[in-house]
């Protein structure tokens, strides 16, 4: 048997507190108000029902607790008197409710705080995940965990982070934080998911339920976009590793597993967005993944689509990570000479010298060039900079198989 | 709210780098913070070869030459404004000239309890 205030604490809790904390003006008041409010709840509307407007009552309860406690705290520190006096006059109204939720996520995501610390602000406050669960997700101890999300509040408090949804012109750059975290959750979640600890799962689970809300509360097209690329990354899992945790290709992945229903939602975004003509980085990359979700094997892929789209992302947003999926995409067109003619360069400028794709990337082309004696250095230096263990089994593979 | 922003940057190439603020511009820009009726106080300092460090232990006043800590940046200037919330506050910070060629940090100025 559940409770009914169980599905309103599902469904209301992170409404109320993001009201609660523009009402309040506080982060730990505003929870504590909330834990009160949904405490009384449980008391009272099993007696006498639960009220037409919950969520109305729950935060009109909650400022009424955080205004007892001041009073009662008043006796030692005269001024929380003034603050109690201030919260009991102040009007609000339902109206507001909705921008409050996107209120909070731009207060998480704030740039002033640590980029660790947004991440798990964001995950404690709007996805309501236990400090103990944040640690696990970030392989950190809760201890570590909590200090961070302590220091977060402290600075929005003492510096006084503004509880509002940036104007238009700040919008971009303050969007961009918001897109970056979220990501970052889902990439912390996805790049793991290959690991023995499967409750990282949950990270991109989360991730995608903050682009949903993010995407109802802001439809922008990075917005979308971002979404999308989660969405379409997503349907891919059950393809990705082997039943004994192997990696998989994408070239080699069973695309039968690909969630098609998450591809047909990661499509109809991308599409709508790219509509829009304001695309940015997200939208593009979310095209890129696109292309490939429709493609039913890797021979039949629009591989010059695909190069075109990493052309277009260059301009926007150079990176030498960009340009080594590029060569790849462009060995698919061209061959494997063309794409690593490409690495070669990025290498010879000094870019990317210790990250393990490209020199695993590098030693498939030679593989694929018949030069197998370059191909085993490449991969033995791919091998020696691979953290990950399905990763460096997948080199050992191919080594083996040289 | 009042923020200290403190401006720091390399001298070696504060007034040497293309993107280099010439003092006409620095004083533009503190006058028209001063019309926004932000600014409390503003002004740049003379180079950290200048500094005097003093420090007071056991009743004792003990000078060293130099500043407090060596750093590969040093501190420039300073503003202190009154703003409504850190985000005004970074933009009057961002506005700074020399926040083109070093860094400006944003610190809100504690009140004493007393």
């Amino acid at each position: 048997m559940t409770h009914p205030v169980e599905a309103i604490y599902r469904r209301e809790s992170r409404r109320v507190l993001a009201t609660l904390i523009r009402l309040l003006g506080d982060f730990d008041l505003a929870e504590e108000a909330l834990h009160e409010a949904f405490f009384v709840a449980v008391q009272r509307w099993s007696q006498e029902g639960v009220p037409d407007n919950p969520r109305a009552w729950l935060v009109s309860t909650g400022r009424f607790k955080a205004i007892d406690r001041l009073r009662r705290q008043a006796r030692f520190t005269p001024l929380l008197q003034e603050q109690a006096n201030a919260l009991e006059a102040a009007d609000w109204s339902d109206e507001d409710v909705e921008d409050d939720r996107l209120r909070l996520i731009f207060t998480c995501c704030h740039p002033a705080l640590a980029a660790d610390a947004q991440a798990a602000l964001t995950l404690r406050e709007i996805c309501d995940l236990t400090t103990e669960e944040i640690a696990r997700a970030f392989l950190a101890t809760p201890a570590t965990i909590a200090q961070r999300i302590v220091r977060a509040k402290g600075k929005i408090r003492e510096a006084k982070i503004p509880y509002q949804v940036p104007s238009r012109d700040e919008l971009p750059e303050r969007l961009d934080s918001v897109l970056r975290v979220i990501y970052l959750v889902f990439n912390e979640g996805y790049s793991a998911s290959m690991g023995a600890d499967m409750t990282r799962e949950d990270l991109t689970r989360e991730a995608i339920r903050l682009g949903r809300l993010l995407t109802e509360l802001l439809p922008e097209p990075e917005v979308m976009g971002l979404l999308a690329l989660m969405l379409l990354h997503e349907s891919r899992r059950p393809a990705r590793t082997t039943a004994s945790g192997e990696l998989v290709l994408l070239d080699e992945q069973d695309r039968s597993l690909w969630d098609v229903s998450m591809i047909g939602e990661g499509c109809a975004l991308v599409e709508h967005a790219l509509g829009t003509r304001r695309f940015g980085p997200y939208c593009l990359q979310a095209a890129i993944a696109a292309v490939h979700a429709e493609a039913s094997s890797a021979g039949e892929t629009d591989w010059p689509q695909i190069v075109g789209l990493y052309d277009v992302l260059l301009r926007m947003m150079p990176s030498a990570v960009i340009e080594l999926n590029r060569a790849v995409a462009l060995a698919m067109r061209d061959g494997p000479l063309a794409g690593l003619q490409q690495v070669e360069g990025i290498l010879a400028r000094g870019e990317l010298l210790d990250y393990h794709l490209a020199h695993s990337a590098r030693g498939e082309f030679y593989r694929q060039l018949g030069r197998v004696e370059e191909a085993r250095v490449a991969y033995e230096r791919a091998l020696a900079l691979a953290q990950q263990a399905p990763e460096r089994r997948f080199i050992e593979k191919r080594l083996a198989g040289l | 709210m009042k923020y200290l922003c403190l401006i720091y940057s390399n001298e070696q190439v504060l007034h040497t780098s293309p993107d280099s603020p010439a003092d006409p511009e620095c004083f533009a820009y503190a006058q028209s913070v001063r019309a926004s009726g932000r600014m409390l106080a503003a002004e740049p300092l003379q180079s950290v070869s200048t500094a005097t460090t003093v420090r007071m232990r056991n009743g004792k006043l003990s000078i060293t030459d130099g500043p407090f800590a060596e750093t590969k940046e040093q501190l420039a200037g300073f503003y202190l404004i009154e703003a409504r919330d850190l985000n005004e506050a970074v933009q009057v910070a961002g506005g700074i000239p020399a926040a083109r060629v070093g860094s400006v940090e944003v610190r809100p100025v504690r009140e004493l309890n007393l």
